[in-house]
């Protein structure tokens, strides 16, 4: 790595997707592409917006959607005080960012695959499916509970055949999560590769039916980071014995360096 | 300019510059190597080691703040042996001082954990953390009683050979000054100041604690004017030179925790604003100090016109 990565970037755009009760909560953040020579999908960035001064002190992180020759595109919800403000960014406007940072999600291009994704978990998928050289062997099921335009789906729909399950009662969670438990228990079977990424209940669940039906399954933590470097020990998650990556201090490791995504057996995962 | 700090009662020791990175902000160093030159900073103060290794506080234990940030990250660290063995070697600690932050339950286990850093070569300095809020047994605990402050530094001092002791001392005091009185006169060679302040955040909605341990430390540049006032004390009450810590975000920060006596500061929490802020930092500095005319800064330290 190179301090260059460490860069301010133009907004080119900053997209609204959908809307809810009359309000855009999702964005898709084009901003310049930044010099990097390599990334994987499932690595992130951290992202300050230079106009933020001292108020709030801290990047945020987030999955890198796509790369292409002319832009990086990151996907986000104004959910908090910071992704409430990038919401109102604008073309011109000039933001810090540093990555890639972490590991990325394993790819086979051979295997089945099976791509789990919560809400805006869907993010790093877009790039994965884009990035991947045999996309016909993968599969997604998306759970959303806003309306499906809101998230860039038919970006993924354009490549492979994907399942959106749309969960506006505890029925339609109930269906989503037998769906999953059948759809994990098939690439199980094949040893396929199965990946998740979603809010951390989500992602209990994913880990919970997979270790059941031993399958291979990847899950990408979402966690609250200052640095994203591996410094500030803010992002950490309890990590299995077995896993013997340098700095892991007494069990904990960062989700930031050691992640995002860890194996579904190494990981006990905490809600924030 | 030449900002080489030869600091008083310490011939063999000096800073290149005056700008130090501070414990717990700057991991291992090797965290920020690729954003930056290492060697470049005046010092680099590790993540705080203890003897064993500590998991630390559970999640969630940072939050953000207006203008600051919570931690009760609880000295998570991986022990001082595996720091000697594993990071300690990948750092240029032949060109810049590395200096080892060290925190322990009693004054023995301080003195154990000195004599084993006093013997490696690549630690410039000891750091004695007697102000972390986030421990249960001992921790702030030692910073809060000049008489328990004083019994860890002459611990430390008895064991740590030609290391300089730096005393590292609490905010959350009543008389931060008579605390700095008590640990020079023990035998500190430097103090430095502040350590986070006490403080706790809550959410409405959700009415729990923004940190799973409830108390936390605060830091960043909403701290700064009560850590100007405590090393603008210190400096008044001792001799030893004095590293000044809190909420530093710009050269001129520096600058003003100088003007109040300091003859060093460390930087924490802005590391987080972006990976290469230190290093930005030492360039910044030069820049004002040639700005504003500054030549010498040992005149200019102290001066403050009250």
């Amino acid at each position: 790595m190179t301090k260059e990565q460490c860069t301010v970037l133009k907004v080119l755009d900053n997209v609204p997707f959908g809307q809810v009760a009359g309000e855009h909560l999702f964005f898709a953040l084009r901003l310049e592409r930044p010099e990097w020579t390599n990334w994987l999908p499932g690595q992130f960035v951290m992202v300050r917006p230079s106009g933020w001064a001292l108020d709030m002190l801290w990047a945020r992180p987030f999955s890198i959607c796509r790369v292409s020759p002319r832009d990086l595109v990151l996907f986000f919800q104004a959910v908090g005080r910071g992704t409430r403000r990038m919401a109102t960014l604008k073309s011109g406007d000039e933001v810090l960012v540093w990555g890639p940072l972490g590991n990325g999600f394993a790819m086979e291009p051979d295997t089945p695959t099976l791509m789990l994704a919560g809400g805006i978990g869907i993010a790093p998928f877009v790039g994965y499916t884009h990035h991947h050289p045999k996309p016909w062997n993968l599969h997604m099921e998306f759970g959303h509970r806003m309306p499906l335009n809101c998230y860039p789906f038919e970006s993924i729909n354009e490549k492979i055949m994907g399942d959106a399950h749309h969960e506006t009662s505890r029925e339609d969670l109930a269906a989503f999560i037998e769906r999953m438990d059948k759809r994990i228990a098939e690439y199980a079977a094949q040893d396929g590769l199965v990946l998740a990424c979603g809010p951390t209940p989500f992602l209990a669940t994913v880990q919970k039916l997979a270790l059941q039906h031993g399958a291979r399954c990847q899950l990408s933590l979402e966690t609250r980071m200052a640095c994203g470097v591996g410094a500030c020990l803010g992002c950490v998650t309890k990590v299995s014995d077995d896993m013997t990556a340098s700095g892991v201090a007494a069990g904990r490791a960062q989700v930031c360096e050691h992640g995002p995504v860890f194996w579904a057996h190494q990981v006990t995962l905490e809600e924030n | 300019m030449d900002m080489r700090l030869n600091l008083p009662g310490l011939p063999d020791f000096s800073f290149r510059n005056p700008i130090l990175t501070a414990s717990g902000t700057f991991g291992y160093g090797l965290e920020f190597a690729p954003y930056g030159d290492l060697t470049t900073l005046g010092g680099i103060v590790v993540k705080g080691l203890s003897l064993a290794p500590r998991a630390g506080n559970p999640m969630p234990r940072i939050a953000e703040t207006p203008c600051g940030m919570l931690n009760a990250v609880g000295l998570q660290n991986s022990g001082v042996e595996s720091f000697l063995r594993d990071k300690l070697p990948k750092l240029p600690w032949r060109d810049v001082p590395v200096i080892a932050n060290i925190y322990a339950c009693d004054p023995a286990e301080f003195a154990e954990l000195a004599s084993i850093l006093a013997r490696e070569q690549g630690i410039a300095a000891i750091e004695v953390n007697i102000s972390c809020p986030n421990v249960k047994e001992g921790g702030i605990l030692f910073g809060q009683d000049a008489q328990a402050a004083a019994r860890v530094t002459e611990a430390v001092k008895r064991v740590a050979g030609d290391k300089p002791v730096i005393i590292k001392l609490s905010p959350n005091v009543t008389d931060i000054a008579t605390i700095a009185r008590a640990v020079e006169d023990a035998g500190a060679d430097m103090i430095s100041c502040i350590n986070t302040l006490s403080g706790m955040g809550v959410d409405i909605r959700t009415r729990k604690p923004l940190l799973a341990n409830i108390i936390g430390g605060l830091s960043g540049p909403a701290i700064k004017p009560v850590a100007l006032r405590c090393v603008w004390q210190v400096c008044r009450a001792v001799t030893v030179p004095v590293i000044g810590i809190g909420g530093i975000t710009s050269a001129e920060d520096v600058l003003e925790f100088m003007l109040v006596g300091a003859h060093a500061v460390q930087v924490g929490t802005a590391n987080f604003l972006r990976p290469d802020f230190s290093f930005r930092l030492v360039n910044e500095f030069t820049e004002l100090l040639n700005k504003l005319g500054i030549a010498d800064l040992e005149d200019y330290r102290g001066s403050l016109r009250t």
